[in-house]
């Protein structure tokens, strides 16, 4: 009797035990929350493959990569070793111009590049020029074109670059020379050729042409090069894509205006086959930085390079 | 014998007044024109435009073959400018590095030619290696002017 007495006891308290048990687990997450949750993270991952195409678009490698880690991987003609030093922006690449010599910095996540940069920051610097300590950027960093960047893209590509791998190089300071080495200057330059500039006519406009305006004119940044700079390095909008000598290095740049000096001869067809390929409609093939950035803009889908072959083909025919 | 010395010293003089006569620029650029003709005709091929002909990809590939290997002899120190010439100086300031991309260049032409690619499918995979070379050197060592 006293036995039984016992192990019902033991029971009942085994019994309370299991309840307790079931009654004290730590919940799990709501699935409708779990549903809303996967599409906000579809959503994200589709924000920063957007941001992989803009970066592509961009051309931030072609300056911002250490090039002898480039040319070191490519050597090893593996297409993931290539793309990972392509997307590793440690910085110091020289640009010499007339104003003295400019290295681009380090614009990785990390310490030493823009880890600390907010998505604020991030679009002050595309779209005005100005660092997070708010001081002017020279314009060898190209905001003249990035200026006209999309909330959206600019989003994109902040959350893209977040994911890349950090590169612990340091920045080189800049040569340049007095006066040009106070940055407050800059803001006269800007007043001068960045706040009011002119605009390029169109000889005729449709979406896709004003796809490829976006692309070349903002992301691109072709004129950065292909336009010819006047004696204080602004932009001569007159003389779009007329090419001629660099400002920055020795070298001239081509006419990829649609004049005979130009891609006249060209059709959409051979553009779109060019940046495709790097090879010119004679297969002749691309060369100096070109070759960078046609590397670039072959990882862009073949609408964009048809966009940014009609827009070359409706702007005004420059003669060099 | 004095006929063969004769000839030998004929075909001696020939050979280096011919070399003499040669401008190493105009000399490059014809190579280079051979080249860009060759590549033309393989790339119609591998887009399509031309059927493939085996035949056809050899003779390219042999054309292509002989500037690769041949190329190198054309830069001596007196030849970096004159004839609008867009040689990089890098040519001869990194003359290891310009002789290693042709050597590049020539083996994988080598290994094209020595696949004898019987359709197109070969012919691409050893062609697109082939034209990797153009930009990589042009990058480096050929500057617009």
């Amino acid at each position: 009797m006293f036995r039984r007495a016992i192990l019902f006891l033991c029971l009942l308290g085994f019994i309370g035990g299991v309840i307790f048990w079931i009654l004290s687990a730590p919940r799990g997450l709501d699935k409708s929350l779990i549903a809303e949750l996967k599409q906000q993270g579809a959503i994200k991952s589709e924000i920063i493959a957007k941001g992989e195409q803009i970066f592509w678009a961009s051309g931030c490698s072609s300056c911002h990569v250490d090039k002898k880690v480039l040319q070191e991987a490519k050597t090893s003609e593996d297409e993931d070793v290539i793309k990972t030093a392509k997307l590793t922006l440690s910085g110091g690449e020289a640009f010499k111009t007339p104003f003295g010599t400019f290295y681009a910095p380090n614009i990785s996540p990390s310490e030493q590049g823009i880890a600390h940069y907010t998505l604020r920051d991030f679009a002050l610097a595309l779209t005005q020029g100005v660092s997070p300590k708010r001081q002017h950027f020279y314009p060898a960093f190209p905001y003249s074109s990035y200026k006209g960047m999309e909330a959206e893209d600019i989003t994109a590509l902040y959350y893209f670059m977040k994911t890349l791998p950090e590169s612990e190089t340091p920045n080189k300071p800049h040569q340049v020379a007095f006066p040009f080495d106070l940055r407050r200057g800059l803001g006269l330059w800007m007043q001068l050729n960045f706040y009011y500039t002119g605009e390029v006519e169109l000889v005729k406009t449709n979406p896709e042409i004003l796809r490829g305006k976006y692309l070349v004119e903002n992301l691109a940044h072709c004129g950065e090069c292909h336009t010819p700079r006047d004696a204080l390095g602004g932009l001569e909008y007159s003389r779009w894509m007329a090419g001629g000598k660099a400002f920055e290095g020795a070298e001239k740049v081509p006419n990829i205006s649609p004049s005979e000096t130009g891609i006249a001869g060209w059709s959409e067809e051979d553009i779109i086959t060019g940046l495709q390929t790097g090879f010119t409609p004679e297969f002749d093939s691309f060369g100096s930085s070109m070759v960078s950035v046609q590397e670039n803009m072959a990882r862009l889908p073949k609408e964009d390079l048809a966009a940014i072959a009609a827009y070359l083909k409706a702007i005004p025919p420059q003669e060099r | 014998m004095f006929r063969k010395i004769l000839l030998a010293i004929t075909a001696l003089t020939f050979v280096s007044t011919l070399a003499l006569a040669e401008d190493p620029i105009a000399t490059r650029k014809s190579m280079m024109k051979s080249v860009g003709g060759a590549v033309k005709t393989g790339v119609g091929m591998m887009k399509g435009e031309m059927d493939y002909d085996a035949a056809k990809a050899e003779e390219l590939l042999k054309t292509i073959q002989e500037t690769a290997h041949n190329f190198g002899n054309y830069f001596p120190e007196d030849s970096k400018t004159g004839g609008k010439t867009t040689v990089a100086p890098a040519i001869w300031d990194d003359a290891e590095g310009f002789k290693a991309a042709l050597a590049k260049f020539a083996g994988d032409v080598d290994a094209a030619v020595d696949a004898k690619p019987a359709d197109l499918g070969a012919f691409k995979a050893s062609f697109g290696k082939v034209l990797s070379n153009c930009k990589a050197c042009h990058e480096k060592f050929r500057v617009k002017k």
